[in-house]
């Protein structure tokens, strides 16, 4: 099964046992993602007694997401995917003046490897899962950056990839998938509707569908970027983090994760309040947490940010629940102010990214005015995908270039007037 | 009215392995309660002790989510078909 050549002797990969979120129920380790019992989804369980790694054992791992591996869903060693992870964080001090805040840091997911989004995380994740259950094919029902995820990182181990999305994505999305070799199917109808689809076949073919009935083990992986910007702020905590939200999964995994390394002993102090940002033509879950209550009610996507557009989150009521427990909020931005957001973080900070990174920007900018931030905050802005995958939202936004002739007497009317 | 109800393959358990079986009703919570009538051990996997439906339970009613339709409160016709699947993650 080791896709490896180390002469360290390896030892075998296992997964970890499951446990309902919502009854308690446990069950063995299994490509399954809902309780019998309750239909409640599951958890992977952490022996509590395992002995943990101490920061500077930490830092002598390798520069990648299995650094923390004690804090992932498996015994043994990892088999495939072992260079994702380990990000920059980059601080942005224009960005916090903008902000009115003490400091500013991106947690620059848009250069993850290899296919440029936070997805390589739980894919990463998911694809040891795949290995330990001796699954020969995977999935994915996808908005994009886990399509380009899931084609990369089954590529590389030799699995075959069954890929889903929805009819409408932007072509580098498409191509970022195909590319790869992976049996991509482009559905009619909206990501809910390429959900429910995956759903039934996950169930009738018995493969391994990472957001679906891998879900317990994938979603692991995001918890990688909260401990990741602990190390990389020196071992300590921001007093705030801003993340995207689609299914909402992430803001819970960054909760997850901190409250881990808090537990661990490796940082100390108050947990960082957690603010997410919608896109205002698909927000259910800042809807939700704005009126309060735990219904949650689904939206049918109307916005360019594609990434984010998941009108029915199945993690919407526990991305709610982390924002208000923590001391955060959430916010809502049009599509004009997603795309001045991508602008602002490129020329404020040098990163290039998606839409869902436009709405993070533009989602703590009007978190600032809203007064949400404070002046003495050190806020991490979490920048999940690349702008080249979205080139399609930004085309009107930026300036044009001018042509000219290769010669210096049509350049220096251009200089000075640009001056 | 009678609707064709599929079942996820987690809750064949509780139908003796069936995971398409007809339902009876005028709306989909008497549909529902048809079959928990039927299937006493189906029954609290369909529906929280007052007859509501869960947050983490999604009931399709012809491709279509039932909450854009009224929930529980739904009308349905003959023929029509309810897909029952748990909620799942993003992406």
């Amino acid at each position: 099964m080791s896709a490896t050549s180390s002469s360290i002797a390896l030892l075998p990969l296992t997964a970890r046992p499951l446990r309902c979120r919502n009854c308690g129920a446990e069950r063995g380790p299994a490509p399954v993602a809902i309780c019998e019992l309750c239909l409640g989804p599951l958890d992977p369980v952490y022996d509590a007694g395992r002995a943990l790694p101490d920061a500077e054992t930490i830092r002598r791992r390798a520069p990648s997401l299995w650094r923390y591996k004690e804090w992932l869903p498996f015994d043994g060693d990892p088999v495939w995917s072992l260079d994702t992870g380990f990000t920059p964080l980059v601080e942005a001090p224009a960005l916090a003046r903008r902000l009115g805040v003490a400091r500013v840091w991106v947690k620059n997911d848009t250069v993850s490897h290899p296919s440029l989004s936070f997805k390589d995380r739980v894919v990463a994740a998911a694809i040891n899962a795949a290995a330990a259950f001796g699954l020969e094919t995977i999935g994915c029902a996808s908005t994009g950056n886990l399509a380009n995820a899931v084609a990369a990182h089954a590529a590389r181990a030799g699995l075959k990839a069954w890929i889903f999305i929805p009819e409408e994505l932007e072509q580098g999305k498409i191509i970022g998938t195909s590319v790869y070799g992976a049996r991509l199917v482009r559905v009619r109808g909206t990501y809910d509707d390429v959900n429910r689809l995956c759903a039934q076949v996950a169930d009738h073919f018995g493969w391994g569908i990472v957001n679906v009935n891998l879900r317990g083990y994938y979603g692991e992986g995001s918890k990688t970027v909260a401990y990741e910007i602990a190390e990389q702020l020196g071992w300590r905590l921001p007093t705030a983090v801003v993340a995207p939200m689609a299914g909402g999964s992430l803001l819970t995994k960054l909760r997850k994760g901190f409250g881990e390394f808090l537990d661990a002993g490796l940082i100390h102090g108050q947990p960082p309040r957690l603010y997410g940002a919608q896109a205002a033509g698909c927000a259910p879950i800042v809807r939700l947490l704005e009126r309060g209550g735990s219904a949650l009610e689904p939206e049918v996507p109307r916005t360019i940010c594609r990434s984010l557009a998941i009108g029915n989150p199945a993690d919407g009521l526990f991305a709610a629940r982390a924002m208000r427990e923590t001391g955060g909020w959430g916010a809502a931005v049009s599509d004009a102010e997603l795309v001045q957001g991508v602008r602002l973080l490129a020329e404020d900070v040098g990163v290039f990214g998606e839409t869902a990174a436009g709405v993070t920007a533009a989602g703590a900018l009007a978190l600032a005015r809203a007064g949400r931030l404070r002046a003495d905050d050190e806020v991490v802005l979490c920048i999940t995908g690349h702008g080249l995958k979205t080139l399609e939202a930004v085309l009107d936004a930026v300036p044009e270039a001018p042509v000219i002739a290769p010669r210096l007497r049509d350049l220096i009317p251009l200089v000075e007037e640009r001056s | 009215m009678s609707v064709t109800v599929n079942l996820p393959s987690v809750l064949a358990a509780h139908t003796g392995g069936a995971r398409t079986i007809q339902a009876n009703g005028r709306t989909l919570g008497e549909a529902v309660a048809d079959l928990a009538a039927r299937y006493p051990t189906l029954a609290p996997r369909l529906r929280d002790d007052q007859g509501k439906p869960y947050p983490f339970v999604n009931f399709y009613l012809n491709d279509e989510d039932v909450r854009f339709r009224g929930g529980f409160a739904a009308p349905v016709q003959d023929g029509d078909e309810v897909t029952v699947i748990p909620a799942i993650a993003g992406g």
